[in-house]
């Protein structure tokens, strides 16, 4: 279980997030949404300590991560638990997209050789709709969408029991968007993973949310079982649902 | 009043960024004695910074001793031309032009593509990324490129002095006309232990400062291409003014003893 409490964020004078309530039961699918600008990469980024809150608590299973320090045998074995699809992909462009995939299989303590590593990443790429023929390209050589999903690729590599995924469908096709939803749907079922997503695109939180929450003005605006979204009574979430430029939420922001 | 003030911002903007590159450079070594370690990463950098730069320290040294030997020549040294010319070109190239030359040569080369790959993977999230895959960017980005600059700077000073000093032998046998062999004799005569050691002393500094300053600045680049531009500009900087500093220093604590 992943959860939040009164979580505060703060970028120079620019308050980000205010005071975040969140709780992701485990093996849940938890989708964010909100506007863009709104916070959420940083409210996952807190999760993973990339980020220090200036204030407020969050506990992962029980333990408080914000104290672990980085470098720590405490927190190399919380993040071997971990797996994270960033919303730019953040691919390392000097290593070939497979050694991408299999980072974390070709050193430290889930090491394995080489060519096992290899197959894995191969694997992993079938699984998010590549082919063999780009393992052994470089990342600049692919196209935005293609690196989204090398990114995909190297988040579930190392079956982590929690995924968060940033964006996963941003520039990708409806057929490749609906591919993606499955997979996370999938990981979420079938390897009974914890997992956070992140997205703007309203037919994926209907594919792959359990649950879904709205960050708006720094905090948690509306959370609910996605069943209850579309009935929720709350203009701020309709709005968003409905995409309509009318309403509480400012189209400038 | 405002004036007073300036200055009272600046010296402490200034001492703070003194113990911000200390912590960092001590955090850096720290590294040494604790693993995992990334033999790897060392090796490919050991070719980028050393093997790589390598034309560049040959092509700055070879005309820098080819006009010094011509500048002391005209310089008034006419009588005892033989003798004089090879052994100042070997002195100058080697206590201070050889380790400085390489030094600026690096830091231009060197400092600027580690701050701009470093901080190019700050702005595109592959530093977070690393640090989601268990791997400490210190240990695996920082440590690597650091040490394999300060082990082969030594090196590329070596190759630059004897280049540098070759590029006086040319000069000297084939424009002024200086027996070859006498030339070689005088230089080796003259030279002594102290002056290489310095040379390389200088080299091993220099190298860990034109790195240090290029991951430190890459570390802390802002978001953005201007973030990496004015990155890569302050680490250039930090680094050649650095290197002169230090050049001074150990010039000092070598030779006014
Ligand atoms: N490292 C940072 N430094 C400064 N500002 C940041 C940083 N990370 C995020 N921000 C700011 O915080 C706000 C929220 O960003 P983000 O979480 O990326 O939004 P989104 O909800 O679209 O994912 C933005 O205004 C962004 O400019
Ligand atoms: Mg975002």
């Amino acid at each position: 279980m992943i959860e939040l409490k009164g979580v505060h964020k703060a970028f120079g004078s620019k308050e980000v997030l205010r005071g975040v309530d969140l709780v992701i039961p485990k093996g849940e699918s938890m989708v964010i949404i909100g506007g863009s600008g709104t916070g959420k990469s940083v409210c996952l980024k807190s999760v993973l300590g990339l980020v220090t809150p200036d204030k407020g608590e969050i506990t992962v299973e029980g333990q408080d991560v914000t104290r672990l320090r980085q470098g720590s045998r405490e927190r190399d074995a919380f993040l071997a638990r971990f797996g994270m699809l960033f919303q730019g992909g953040a691919l390392f462009d000097s290593l070939h997209v497979w050694e991408n995939v299999a980072f974390r299989l070709l050193r430290g303590s889930l090491k394995r050789p080489k060519q096992e590593a290899r197959e894995i990443a191969i694997e992993k790429l079938r699984r998010v709709g590549l082919t063999p023929d780009v393992a052994d390209q470089f990342p600049a050589e692919l196209s935005g969408g293609m690196q989204k999903r090398v990114g995909l690729a190297r988040a579930i590599a190392a079956e982590p029991e929690i995924i968060f995924f940033d964006e996963p469908t941003t520039g990708l096709d409806p057929i490749m968007s609906g591919v993606i939803n499955d997979l996370i749907r999938e990981i979420v079922v079938e390897m009974g993973a914890t997992a956070m997503t992140i997205t703007h695109d309203m037919t994926s939180v209907r594919a792959i949310a359990d649950k879904v929450a709205m960050l708006h003005a720094g905090k948690i605006r509306w959370t609910g079982p996605v069943a209850e979204m579309d009935t929720s009574g709350d203009p701020y979430l309709t709005q968003f649902i409905t995409g309509s430029a009318e309403g509480p939420i400012e189209a400038v922001r | 009043m405002t004036f007073l003030a300036a200055i009272g911002a600046f010296v402490l903007g200034a001492l703070a960024a003194v113990g911000r590159v200390s912590i960092f450079a001590f955090d850096t070594v720290s590294h040494l004695a604790r693993p995992p370690w990334y033999p790897r990463e060392f090796g490919v950098q050991i070719l980028q910074i050393g093997w790589n730069s390598l034309p560049v320290v040959g092509l700055t040294t070879i005309f820098t001793g080819g006009a010094l030997a011509l500048q002391i020549y005209a310089g008034g040294a006419r009588f005892s031309a033989e003798a004089v010319v090879p052994q100042i070109v070997a002195i100058g190239m080697v206590r201070e032009l050889g380790p400085v030359l390489v030094g600026l040569m690096i830091a231009a080369r060197v400092t600027s593509s580690v701050a701009a790959e470093i901080a190019t993977m700050k702005v595109t999230e592959q530093i977070d990324a690393l640090v989601t895959l268990s791997t400490h960017p210190m240990k695996y980005l920082t440590l690597p490129r650091v040490l394999a600059a300060t082990v082969v700077m030594p090196v590329l000073v070596a190759v630059g002095d004897i280049i540098g000093i070759m590029g006086g032998f040319v000069v000297g046998v084939q424009r002024l006309g200086f027996n070859a062999s006498t030339y070689l004799t005088n230089t080796i005569d003259f030279l002594e232990w102290i002056d290489i050691v310095s040379s390389l002393s200088k080299g091993a500094v220099f190298g860990f400062i034109a790195a240090l300053m290029g991951c430190y600045f890459g570390m802390r680049s802002e978001r953005g291409a201007a973030g990496v531009g004015s990155a890569t500009k302050g680490a250039v900087v930090a680094a050649s003014v650095l290197i002169l500093a230090a050049n001074f220093i150990l010039t000092e604590m070598f030779f006014a003893g």
